[in-house]
C-alpha cells in the first residue's frame, strides 16, 4: 500500500520514525514549493537522497571538495555511460580519492538533503514500498536517529533564528567600523559566497537563492555576519540581533516532535474494567459471534 | 432488563454512521442534516446530532451503539455519550492522513473522559490508498497493547470483528485490574 499525505499534516521527522521502526523498504518523494525530495529506504535505514534529481557521484566529490576538477575530467572521459560505482572505483584505482571519500560525500549529502526537507512546513508526499534507488547511484546505510535528532535541533534553533532576523527582505551592507578584530574570524566556503552576494541593492532572501542556501543556513551564515559586526542591516532593521545564545541543551533529545501531539495527557497505563459483570461481556461476545 | 453501551467515535467522514448501520439491528436513528459549510465537499450530509444503533441480545441484555458528531463544533455531547460507557471505538478513514491528527486528538480527549477499553479501526482498508493498520498506530503514537484493526465499515464482518475485539480487550480488563 502506498502512504499519501501532506507534511503539514504528518511531519518528515514522524514519517522517518515510521520507516525507522516499521523497519520499511521503499522511496518516499516529498513535492513542495521548494523541490522535490526522493529518499531511498532499505530495512528502516536511509540509503540514498536526492533533491531536484541531484546526488551523483561526480557533483558531491566537488562539492565537498574531496576531488579536483581535472582529476574528475579525465577519468570521466573514459566512461562510456555516468555510473557512480565505476566512477568511484577509477578514482581511487587514479590515487585521485579514497573509499572513505566517497562515503563522506555521500553521507554529508544524504544528510544535507534530509535536513532541508525537516524544514519543509508543507509538501506532498508519497511512499512506495520496495522501490529501489536509481541503479546508478552508490548506497550507503546511515541510520536515521542521528540526522532525525539533528533535524530536532535545527528546527528548534531556525526559531530563534527567525526570532533573531524575522525578515529575509531586507539588504546588508558592510559595516563602516567593524567592531571584532577581523583577522580572528573564520569564514567557511558559504559565508564567503554570502559576502560576496553583500550589496544594499540584494536582499538576503535572494542571495540565499544565488547561494543555493537554505533559510536555516542562511539565516545562520548573516546572523554570524551581524555578530561579530561584519555586516548590518540597511535602513531600519527588523529584528534586533542579539549575543549568540547555547541552545539549550538536553531538550527533547530523543524525542522527535510530533505534529500529532494535542498536548493532553491522556492516560498511558490499560483502562479499568467496566462496572457490568464479566458475564455479560461474555454474552454479548457469543451473540455476536453468531450474527 | 439490562441495556449497555459503546460509542463509536472518529473524525468527520470516518464511516461512523455506516459501521452503525451495518450491524445494528434497527434502522440508524441519526439526525442527519445537510450541510452547508467548506465540510460539505467531503460529505453531502454528516451526523449534526448523533447516531443510534441497538442490537438485542436477548430479553435482558441490549446493547446500544452510540455514534459522535463528527464535526468539532458538537463535542461538546462527546462527554454526555462517554458516560458510562462498556468501550469505544475509534474509526479512522485510512485513506485520510490529514484527519489522523484530529483522530489522535479524539482518542486523548475520550480516554481523559473515562478509563475504559478502546480499540482503534482503520476503516476503508478495501481501497488502494489506506495506510496499513501498523502505519496508524506508529504516527499516533499509540501504546503497543492498544488494538489497531483493520476495517471495511459496510462489511458485516468486518464490523463484526472489531466489535468482538473491543469485547475481547475489555475481557482482558478484568485480569488487569
Amino acid at each position: 500500500m502506498a502512504l499519501k499525505g501532506r507534511l503539514r499534516d504528518i511531519s518528515l521527522t514522524q514519517l522517518l520514525n515510521l520507516v525507522k521502526l516499521a523497519r520499511k523498504t521503499g522511496a518516499l518523494t516529498i513535492e513542495g514549493d521548494q523541490g522535490r525530495v526522493e529518499l531511498y529506504f532499505k530495512e528502516g535505514k536511509i540509503v540514498h537522497a536526492s533533491l531536484n534529481g541531484d546526488g551523483d557521484l561526480a557533483r558531491l566529490l566537488l562539492k565537498f571538495g574531496r576531488v579536483r576538477e581535472h582529476q574528475l575530467r579525465t577519468v570521466l572521459q573514459q566512461l562510456s555511460a555516468p555510473n557512480d560505482r565505476e566512477l568511484g572505483l577509477r578514482l581511487i584505482n587514479a590515487g585521485y580519492i579514497s573509499r572513505n571519500d566517497i562515503l563522506y560525500a555521500i553521507r554529508r549529502h544524504t544528510s544535507d538533503v534530509v535536513l532541508k526537507a525537516l524544514s519543509w512546513e508543507d509538501g506532498k508526499f508519497h511512499f512506495e514500498p520496495n522501490k529501489p534507488p536509481p541503479p546508478e547511484r552508490i548506497v550507503v546505510p546511515i541510520n536515521l536517529d542521528s540526522i532525525v535528532l539533528e533535524g530536532d535541533q535545527r528546527q528548534k534553533e531556525l526559531a530563534t533564528l527567525r526570532e533573531e532576523l524575522p525578515d529575509l527582505n531586507v539588504a546588508l551592507r558592510f559595516t563602516e567600523n567593524p567592531s571584532t578584530n577581523l583577522s580572528k574570524i573564520k569564514l567557511s566556503r558559504d559565508e564567503w559566497r554570502v559576502i560576496s552576494f553583500i550589496n544594499p541593492r540584494n536582499t538576503i532572501a535572494q542571495i540565499a537563492k544565488y547561494s543555493g542556501l537554505d533559510e536555516f543556513q542562511i539565516r545562520r551564515i548573516v546572523l554570524k555576519l551581524m555578530r561579530n559586526g561584519l555586516v548590518e542591516v540597511v535602513g531600519q532593521p527588523t529584528g534586533r540581533p542579539r549575543p549568540a545564545q547555547a541552545a539549550p541543551q538536553g531538550v527533547g533529545a530523543g524525542a522527535p516532535s510530533s505534529a500529532l501531539s494535542s498536548g493532553g495527557a491522556p492516560s498511558s497505563h490499560r483502562p479499568k474494567a467496566p462496572a457490568v459483570e464479566k458475564n455479560v461481556v461474555r454474552r454479548l461476545i457469543k451473540f455476536i459471534r453468531g450474527l | 432488563m439490562q441495556t449497555v453501551k459503546m460509542v463509536v467515535t472518529g473524525p468527520f467522514a470516518a464511516g461512523k454512521t455506516e459501521f452503525i448501520q451495518t450491524i445494528s439491528e434497527i434502522a440508524v436513528v441519526s439526525t442527519e442534516r445537510q450541510i452547508s459549510d467548506f465540510t460539505s465537499t467531503v460529505k453531502s450530509s454528516t451526523t449534526v446530532a448523533m447516531d443510534f444503533g441497538r442490537i438485542t441480545v436477548d430479553d435482558d441484555l441490549v446493547l446500544y451503539l452510540f455514534g459522535t458528531p463528527g464535526q468539532k463544533r458538537f463535542d461538546f455531547m462527546w462527554e454526555i455519550l462517554a458516560e458510562g460507557m462498556l468501550g469505544f471505538i475509534v474509526l479512522i478513514d485510512s485513506t485520510r492522513s490529514e484527519t489522523f491528527r484530529e483522530a489522535k486528538q479524539i482518542i486523548d480527549i475520550f480516554r481523559s473522559y473515562a478509563d475504559t477499553p478502546f480499540v482503534v479501526a482503520a476503516n476503508k482498508q478495501d481501497l488502494e490508498d489506506a495506510w496499513p493498520p501498523e502505519d496508524i498506530r506508529i504516527v499516533l503514537e499509540l501504546e503497543p497493547w492498544v488494538k489497531v484493526l483493520p476495517c471495511v465499515a459496510k462489511d458485516k464482518e468486518s464490523v463484526k470483528t472489531v466489535l468482538l475485539e473491543l469485547l475481547y480487550t475489555i475481557l482482558e480488563s478484568y485480569d488487569h485490574n
